[in-house]
């Protein structure tokens, strides 16, 4: 069964985030947003809960740093032991620079990288935005209309009340919610 | 207005506005000027990419890939000789090309300093300048990254830095080295900064991406800029990973330069041997760093026609940027002085001394001239609102930092423990012809990077427009409930 969305253009931030938590406090479900520059409050208003890509970042870096760590001494202390000025093998101070270096390294590519697959960012994907000028000037809403909580044309209302300058309706694509 | 109050009536979607919050009675200029519609942003930002290339233009591009033809001639031939066509010596090992490499790399930090450490102070003004300045950090590190290379001898081996397998028996590098440290600092530099500047533009190549009309350009960009749609689920982990990467890049670029200061400082030469090489060199960097932002983005706003968003308040708190490091660096030059004279050692006090009265005297000179002496006219106002003085300010902040390099490296070396050693020093053609082929790199690819892509960040650019938007709306709104 494919339901409908209603998607609103609005021209101010501030409309668009008025109109995210009414749509929300009348019951609605927000399929996205789209805003041509991070609106502040909108995390709020749309209920999104904290990213966990700091998790990613802090488990890679930690892991880039362990791993690199445990080469330096293995190359310096295992397999190849070598007197280099009459230092320890395990001259762990001069190891503490690169160690650093491959952390960054790590967690740096890996929170991108994260950050590109749950948001299913890939070169040559087709962007889904309901209208083109959401890159350029314009705000959009979209909710989905699954016919309980409001009809329609009580959705319209809804948005031309938050100032929209224009409101639409059509069918749900199925994309996929990231 | 009354949108905002609708707004601001529904709790804890906006926070309210505390009086703390309202902007003070002294109100600065806008941060972009002539009060900017967002689709104004747009087109104005991306118009240099619609029209053809002015002669400006041009004729800046045929003299920078003219220097860079020069470099290219210069190094073939070093290639096929042999590094013994530069003017080095037993007495003076590192010379021009390290200088050139110190450089360049400090060149980079201040696109590291504005994109990622005034991010995280929150300082709103980088945004017109942070995109420019990100790809000066990636121009200026590739053309560091051609000096150490060619100084190996023998490039195609370049690799050999890097830990691999192979089959010369169980042979690693020695990660002891300060060498191998500068190694993975400049190549995580290198990846990071690009993948923070390639994060940085997606938004804005989604941009130019849906305002191009079908055909190969469009094409491209819709590769590029990897199906950004602008949900606002992707800007809430966008801004995160900005942030992180933020985080991430601050103490990494303040590691680069600090290792590249130990290059010299784990050695026992008089002169390199100093504990304050670490933030010597990070603050010289910034300073040069700074100097190079302030050239580029007088140049690009003069060429471009970027007056409303490269204004004169931005060039303002450069200069600010400029006359702070440029203390720190004048700080650091009489402090080595001090360290040396309080030393007892006369190795030490013999280096310092020959630095300032010795054969390369004119080079300290020149130095302390251009890096402390002259940023001090930007104390004034006036100066710091004339972009043709700042401009002057900082080409010669640049020479005094180029110097600065040589006279670390050339003069703590000409004249060390035995006098039966002492040399001298002069480049030969083919080091100078190095150095020229550098600029031209650097000019050539920033020029390129002009016409092909959004010079100001246009996602940011709105932000800011429309924070400053809603502080005026908060104002007025403030100041109507006084009054009732």
């Amino acid at each position: 069964m494919s339901a409908r969305q209603v998607v609103g253009l609005f021209s101010r931030d501030e409309d668009v985030v008025a109109a995210t938590a009414a749509a929300r406090r009348a019951g609605l479900s927000v399929v996205d947003v789209f805003t041509p520059y991070p609106v502040h409050g909108l995390d709020k208003a749309m209920g999104l809960p904290p990213s966990r890509l700091a998790w990613v970042c802090l488990i890679a870096g930690l892991s880039g740093a362990v791993l690199k760590l445990w080469f330096e001494l293995w190359t310096a202390m295992v397999d190849w032991p070598l007197n280099v000025g009459g230092k320890p093998h395990n001259s762990l101070p001069a190891f503490v620079p690169i160690t650093f270096e491959v952390m960054v390294l790590f967690a740096g590519l890996a929170t991108v990288g994260a950050f590109l697959a749950v948001s299913g960012l890939r070169p040559g994907r087709k962007p889904h935005a309901p209208h083109p000028r959401v890159t350029d000037d314009s705000f959009a809403l979209v909710v989905r209309d699954e016919g309980g909580a409001m009809t329609g044309d009580r959705i319209r209302a809804l948005f031309v009340e938050h100032h929209a300058l224009d409101v639409q309706e059509r069918i749900d694509p199925g994309e996929p919610r990231r | 207005m009354g949108s905002l109050d609708t707004a601001l009536a529904v709790d804890g979607v906006v926070p309210r506005v505390e009086r703390r919050d309202l902007p003070s009675p002294r109100v600065q200029a806008p941060l972009i000027q002539g009060d900017k519609t967002f689709a104004e942003v747009t087109r104005e930002v991306c118009a240099p990419m619609d029209r053809r290339p002015g002669l400006a233009w041009w004729g800046a591009f045929l003299v920078a890939a003219a220097a860079l033809a020069v470099g290219v001639a210069a190094e073939t031939y070093q290639l096929f000789t042999g590094i013994g066509t530069w003017g080095l010596n037993n007495t003076v090992g590192w010379a021009f090309d390290i200088t050139n490499f110190v450089f360049w790399i400090g060149i980079g930090h201040a696109g590291t300093l504005i994109s990622a450490i005034l991010f995280l102070l929150r300082q709103r003004w980088r945004t017109s300048v942070n995109r420019a300045a990100e790809a000066m950090t990636l121009f200026a590190v590739m053309c560091a990254g051609v000096f150490p290379l060619i100084h190996m001898g023998r490039p195609w081996l370049g690799y050999w830095i890097f830990p691999y397998p192979n089959f010369r028996g169980s042979l690693w590098i020695n990660f002891r080295s300060p060498l191998a440290w500068d190694a993975f600092a400049i190549s995580t530099y290198f990846i990071i900064s690009a993948t923070f500047w390639f994060i940085g533009l997606m938004p804005d190549l989604a941009t130019v991406r849906d305002r191009l009309p079908e055909g190969a350009r469009k094409k491209l960009f819709t590769i590029l800029s990897f199906g950004w749609d602008g949900s606002f689920r992707t800007w809430h982990r966008y801004e995160l990973v900005y942030l992180l990467l933020a985080g991430l890049a601050t103490p990494l670029v303040i590691s680069v330069h600090t290792i590249v200061s130990w290059d010299f400082a784990t050695s026992v030469i008089p002169g390199w041997h100093a504990t304050i090489f670490p933030p010597y060199f990070v603050a010289g960097a910034i300073f040069s760093g700074m100097a190079m932002v302030l050239t580029l983005m007088i140049l690009a706003r003069m060429l471009m026609h970027l007056e409303d968003y490269i204004t004169p308040r931005h060039v303002d708190v450069m200069c600010k940027l400029v006359i702070l490091t440029s203390g720190i660096v004048g700080l650091a030059y009489l402090t080595e002085f001090f360290t040396a004279a309080y030393s007892g050692n006369p190795y030490e006090q013999f280096v310092f001394l020959n630095r300032a009265m010795g054969p390369f005297g004119w080079a300290y000179w020149t130095m302390v001239c251009c890096n402390v002496v002259v940023p001090q006219v930007l104390w004034f106002r006036k100066v710091r609102r004339s972009l043709g003085a700042v401009f002057v300010v900082s080409l010669l902040v640049n020479v005094g930092m180029w110097f600065e390099r040589f006279v670390i490296i050339v003069t703590s070396l000409h004249r060390d423990f035995l006098p039966s050693s002492w040399g001298g020093y002069s480049p030969t053609i083919i080091e100078v012809a190095t150095l020229v082929g550098s600029f031209g790199l650097f000019f050539t690819l920033f020029l390129v990077f002009c016409r092909v892509l959004p010079v100001i960040a246009m996602a940011e650019v709105k932000g800011v427009i429309a924070h400053e938007r809603h502080h005026a709306a908060a104002h007025r709104h403030a100041a109507y409930e006084e009054q009732r």
